[in-house]
């Protein structure tokens, strides 16, 4: 689905990434860590196809980023979830309609998706929070709404940055369900944390790898957990 | 054609979800209304201008094809003799198309509005008047001058169409400054359109970078922006020519001794023209709008 071979970036100055390599397979769950500024950030980007490889190359669902179009991109990202770090949001719009944004853009905003949209929202716990307007919503209410957003158009792959970043365990917890539960619906997914916990809750339920960048590769960290 | 009617009729009715994304922001739009409706008040003026110059150097062009008037004074009983040399002279210049003695009921009406009427003409000396029609190509005004004076020494030529020219020549540059004018103010819309959008593109950076996020094409991005901006415009403008009309309508009219001022104004299917205006301006804004979208969006990854 997502291919990187040989890839570097730099964003001038020294390399921040280099020779990286790795095929995220269907169905397959990741775990990428690494101390703070290691890249996990720019590595994702590079996986969406946000960042354009300063060397190597990669490859989104079988075509070139550096032969794709902006609308190539654009289309990718609708089986791409995102969920970034600092979850960004139009503040002018309710909740229930930023998280239904993904099918208002792609043009497929269809009646029986109002009760795909109840029921996602039920999901993630935010049925009761489904008016409020994103600046009225908490940090871990404003993850969870992210992840709804990132998945409602069924994409093949959910990229999460951090997606643990400033909530408590608990609701930390109930958001790792929510990923393993996805995977488990045949959805590839990449977790970006430097949370060894989550890592570790999470190994009992699912069968994940994890990768680590240190000094600007990635290794398999296996065992070692 | 049926395809261009609908693509332009499903972007005024729009995508009332797209147009949601972009946030109802208060002081760009206001200032593009206004904008555009102060350009589409002054386009108003500058096409009335053009037009009314346009008409004025057209009257003075067909009064000078008329050409001049020869003015021949002579004793009572030389004037039969002296009138038919000088209409002689006048048939064999070249450059003359036609020369034609003016009757004495049309002598009477020049001379009613200074003299009232039932002037008694025929016991006044009163010169005899000829009409000259020219060619296109004219006659030698100094050489006819020359010929008339050994001729006809009493015959003075009124070369009146001489001193129009300068006068057609500046209605003439009258109504091309109120073109350039229109251009202007054009350009200057479309310019002002463009730091709006400009600005509002900026202050959207975040709901752009949501949208590029989620997988929205740069055509729906920027399509959201551009509409917005163009209605906007198409409604200032059609604001500004409604007030411009009227402003034209209430002209005093200085009766009808037609000056210069009264001929400001629309005549005719002139009337139909500023309302272009409207349609022009929002076709400027829907140009510069999508011109300054897909530039920022080009910019982004």
């Amino acid at each position: 689905m997502i291919e990187l071979e040989n890839v570097a970036y730099s964003y001038g100055g020294g390399e921040l990434l280099s020779e990286i390599s790795l095929k995220l397979a269907p169905g397959s769950f990741h775990f990428l860590t690494g101390p703070s500024g290691a890249g996990k950030t720019t590595f994702l980007k590079l996986c969406y196809g946000a960042l354009i490889p300063t060397a190597g190359d990669v490859h989104l669902f079988g075509q070139d980023v550096r032969a794709m179009t902006r609308d190539d991109i654009a289309l990718s990202r609708r089986r791409i979830g995102v969920v970034h770090q600092d979850c960004r949001f139009l503040d002018h719009l309710p909740v229930a309609e930023n998280v239904a944004l993904p099918l208002t853009v792609a043009g497929a905003d269809r009646l029986e998706d109002v009760a795909n949209m109840k029921e996602l929202l039920s999901w993630v716990g935010l049925s009761r929070r489904a008016d409020a307007l994103p600046p009225e919503l908490s940090g871990g209410e404003r993850q969870r709404a992210a992840l709804a957003r990132a998945v409602i158009q069924s994409p093949d792959v959910i990229l999460a940055d951090e997606p643990t970043g400033n909530i408590d365990w608990e609701m930390s917890q109930r958001l790792l369900t929510l990923l393993i539960e996805l995977n488990r619906m045949g959805k590839t997914v990449m977790i970006a944390t430097h949370d060894l916990s989550l890592i570790r809750a999470a190994k009992s339920h699912v069968q994940a790898r994890v990768l680590r960048i240190a000094n600007r590769r990635l290794q398999l960290a296996g065992a070692d957990l | 054609m049926n395809a261009v009617v609908a693509k332009v009729l499903g972007f005024l009715v729009g995508d009332a979800q797209a147009d949601r994304v972009v946030p109802p922001a208060g002081f760009t739009v206001r200032l593009t209304l206004f904008t555009s409706a102060a350009m589409a008040f002054l386009m108003v003026f500058a096409l009335a201008l053009s037009l009314a110059s346009g008409r004025l150097a057209a009257t003075w062009s067909s009064e000078l094809d008329r050409g001049a008037t020869l003015r021949l004074s002579a004793p009572p009983e030389q004037m039969a003799a002296q009138t038919a040399v000088a209409m002689a002279v006048l048939q064999t210049t070249p450059g003359v198309a036609t020369a034609r003695l003016l009757s004495a009921d049309e002598q009477r009406a020049l001379l009613a509005p200074w003299f009232g009427p039932d002037l008694p003409l025929e016991d006044l000396p009163v010169p005899q008047l000829i009409e000259i029609t020219e060619t296109g190509a004219g006659f030698d005004a100094a050489g006819l001058r020359l010929r008339l004076a050994a001729e006809v020494p009493g015959a003075v030529l009124d070369d009146h169409a001489r001193w129009r020219k300068p006068l057609v020549r500046a209605a003439g540059a009258l109504r091309a400054l109120g073109w350039v004018s229109i251009l202007l103010i054009g350009a200057a819309s479309a310019a002002m359109i463009t730091l709006a959008a400009n600005a509002a593109l900026a202050a959207n950076a975040q709901v752009i970078e949501v949208l590029r996020l989620v997988g929205a094409t740069d055509g729906y991005i920027a399509q959201a922006f551009v509409r917005r901006f163009t209605l906007r415009a198409l409604a200032g403008a059609a604001a500004g020519v409604v007030a411009g009309l009227i402003a034209v309508l209430l002209l005093p009219s200085a009766g009808a001794e037609a000056t210069f001022l009264t001929g400001l104004g629309f005549r005719g299917w002139h009337w139909l023209l500023p309302l272009l205006i409207a349609p022009i301006l929002g076709a400027v804004a829907y140009w510069a709008t999508g011109v300054a979208a897909r530039k920022t969006l080009e910019g982004l990854t």
